[in-house]
């Protein structure tokens, strides 16, 4: 490992002196005991400015209004950006609410969560389930399952979005068949749809690989004690796998759902930002609609929407740790 | 995978050796299903972006690029377009000259005499296979592409080597020492991981806008830098480390952060190498903070060029699916020779 033989490793050397001696003068300054501070110091500098700071803001902005970037010319309005947020006169219909966009944004965030945790879960469950037989070629589609997880949301939403279109491979397909050709994303029920569809195709890669490894992890032995007792394939599906395979799905579940509610990127796309009208306007859309997009940055109004959606995924995850105890124990 | 490949074995082999069960079959229809539904809609736009504009909305589609093709024929100004004619029981390409109402007007482009007139019921287009290079080239020379590609590799690069430095200094700090407050700040780093980006994104943009990195690439940079899951996956790893290793350093009066250079990184590379895939894959695919960051088309990155792209041209299809492929290219070459090890890193840490 420690060679410096060629050009370049003496180059790197020489280079490395001159980022090593002051580092070197700092430890003679300060001592050997100090130093993880400084190693520590870049990181926890960018995690205090970029993470804990925001935070901050966000908490301190929920309160103020107007459309004023800093916060010293903001004037404080308690909560007045949550209570326009909640205020509705019946939940179940965004319109009477003060702030309609916000409501529709919720309920399309509830029903995608719902629809796509299912789906995916299922689907998930089942790649997982047969990637475990002894069935040939497994690598390869493992690795095929998986390819979409790598790809950016923007290129899966266009290529879907072309393969969705009026003149393009499905309604080709469906025309063959006898079925007229359908604008499936200027639909509300069928956008919602594939909405769903392409959030399955993008991700259920990453959830397999993790149920595949907790699959992996049953004992053998198991199933070969199962066998001698004759037990039927369903029976050792509910009374064996599943069980044990219960802390993954748990893990998956809850990373499903904290994932499902914060989407935003492959949707935006595909959907041309939430098309038809509000069909598929999600919270996170919302957020940056409201903040980045509009005449009027509502830097207030979004901080207070973040803040929200902030406590609802903070509940989650501590369910999920509360949850993974159980399972533990 | 498989050293040998044995395509009836492949085919043939179960669960109990020697009997095909209904499960299998299902399971070979569920796993080539899935195969064909990653496959269709990539490969299908794959052959879309190198189709003509003239060609790439007809309806119902061909699989494979194909154009009407044009010939220059002596006497005539412009380039025409070639026909299969029917004359007298054989058929013939010719080239149209005009079309009025039910006739068509064709001359043989070798010979081109006097037109003679055809019922424009006995032709059809003769069309070739043609590859829309041009597709992929306009892009490179007429709109940004390259400065976006200039951008999303320059934000991919940098913010890589930032990170794997950054988080390998703190997991370092974390591994290797006792320090006071050590539990505490690793508890608080880890304790982000539980925090979307989402949530922080208004107040983060004003941060930006504070620190003056607003429509910079540093700005899209520099926040992402400091990961918790990188710390986390790089100090379980240094953990395993000997400490007498680092001892003997000490012995030989090295300095703490020559044991971190010379000793501890070298030893870290497996989990340093899955950091960097990932971090390349976080940084080459991110788009939501780079759409907030940036604002100004020269700054963006490829992935906001694209969506920009899509919404200023909406019926360029030949050139939105042709960039979209070149902005695919790199992540599934790292997918082909790195797959074993983004799997099993994922498998191992569960992250993303």
């Amino acid at each position: 490992m420690i060679r410096s033989t060629g050009l370049a490793d003496r180059a790197l050397d020489l280079a490395m002196a001159f980022v090593e001696a002051p580092i070197n003068a700092v430890e003679r300054l300060i001592g050997k005991r100090r130093m993880p501070y400084l190693f520590l110091a870049p990181n926890l500098v960018l995690f205090g400015i970029f993470t804990f700071l925001p935070i901050a803001i966000a908490i301190g902005y929920a309160f103020t209004g107007g459309t004023e970037l800093l916060i010293s010319n903001r004037p404080f309005v308690g909560l007045d950006n949550f209570r326009k947020l909640l205020s509705c006169t019946d939940y179940l219909t965004p319109g009477s609410c003060g702030e309609s966009l916000f409501w529709t944004a919720i309920w399309n965030t509830l029903w995608f969560v719902g629809f796509n945790v299912v789906a995916t879960l299922l689907v998930a469950l089942i790649t997982a389930l047969i990637l475990n037989r002894a069935i040939a070629a497994r690598g390869f589609f493992r690795a095929m399952f998986f390819y979409p997880v790598l790809l950016s949301p923007v290129v899966i939403g266009l290529i879907w979005k072309w393969f969705l279109d009026r003149n393009g491979l499905l309604n080709a397909f469906l025309q063959m068949l006898g079925v007229p050709p359908e604008i499936f994303l200027l639909d509300v029920g069928w956008s919602r749809f594939f909405v769903v569809v392409v959030s399955v195709w993008f991700h259920m890669g990453f959830y397999t690989l993790i149920l595949l490894a907790g699959l992996q992890a049953i004992p053998k032995d198991l199933y070969e004690a199962a066998a001698i007792d004759a037990a039927t394939p369903s029976r050792t599906l509910f009374r064996i796998t599943l069980p044990l395979l219960g802390p993954n799905l748990l893990v998956v579940l809850i990373l499903l759902m904290i994932r499902s509610v914060q989407i935003f990127d492959e949707a935006w796309v595909l959907t041309n930002g939430g098309g038809p009208g509000t069909a598929n306007t999600f919270l996170v859309q919302y957020i940056y609609q409201t903040a980045f997009a509009g005449d009027l940055r509502l830097f207030g109004l979004a901080a207070a929407a973040s803040v929200l959606m902030g406590l609802v995924l903070l509940v989650l995850t501590l369910a999920q740790l509360r949850l993974g105890k159980k399972v533990e124990s | 995978m498989h050293g040998t490949f044995n395509a009836i074995g492949f085919l043939t082999r179960t669960r109990r050796p020697g009997r095909i069960d209904v499960t299998d079959i299902l399971s070979w229809l569920w796993l080539i299903g899935g195969t064909l539904a990653v496959l269709v809609p990539v490969v299908w736009a794959g052959l879309s972006s190198l189709k003509p504009e003239a060609e790439i909305t007809r309806f119902p589609p061909t699989l494979l690029p194909r154009a009407a093709v044009q010939v220059e024929v002596q006497g005539f100004d412009k380039p025409l377009s070639l026909w299969n004619v029917s004359v007298d029981g054989e058929t013939r390409e010719m080239a149209m000259v005009r079309r009025i109402g039910l006739k068509a007007q064709m001359v043989d482009p070798e010979n081109p005499g006097k037109p003679i007139s055809v019922d424009t019921k006995s032709i059809s287009p003769v069309q070739r296979l043609t590859v829309a290079t041009e597709n992929y080239t306009d892009p490179l020379t007429r709109f940004n592409f390259l400065t976006f590609l200039k951008n999303s590799v320059f934000v991919t690069v940098v913010a890589t080597l930032l990170t794997l430095i950054v988080n390998a200094l703190a997991a370092f700090a974390l591994s290797k020492y006792r320090f006071r407050g050590d539990k505490a700040i690793f508890v608080l780093i880890i304790s982000t991981l539980m925090i979307p980006l989402t949530v922080v994104m208004v107040p983060a943009y004003l941060v930006i806008v504070g620190v003056g990195l607003v429509d910079n690439l540093w700005g899209v940079i520099i926040p992402t830098v400091a990961s918790p899951t990188g710390v986390f996956l790089l100090r379980q790893y240094m953990l395993t480390i000997p400490e007498e290793l680092i001892e003997a350093a000490r012995v030989d009066a090295a300095s703490e952060f020559r044991i971190f250079w010379r000793i501890v990184l070298p030893l870290t590379a497996p989990a340093l190498a899955v950091l960097a895939i990932f971090s390349v894959l976080w940084r080459w695919n991110d788009f939501l903070w780079p759409l907030i960051v940036l604002s100004s088309r020269e700054n963006f990155t490829l992935q906001v060029g694209l969506n920009a792209f899509q919404g200023e041209f909406s019926v360029q299809w030949h050139y939105i699916l042709a960039m979209t492929f070149l902005s695919l290219v790199p992540v599934t070459l790292v997918f082909l020779f790195l797959q074993r090890y983004i799997t099993t890193g994922i498998a191992g840490t569960g992250m993303k």
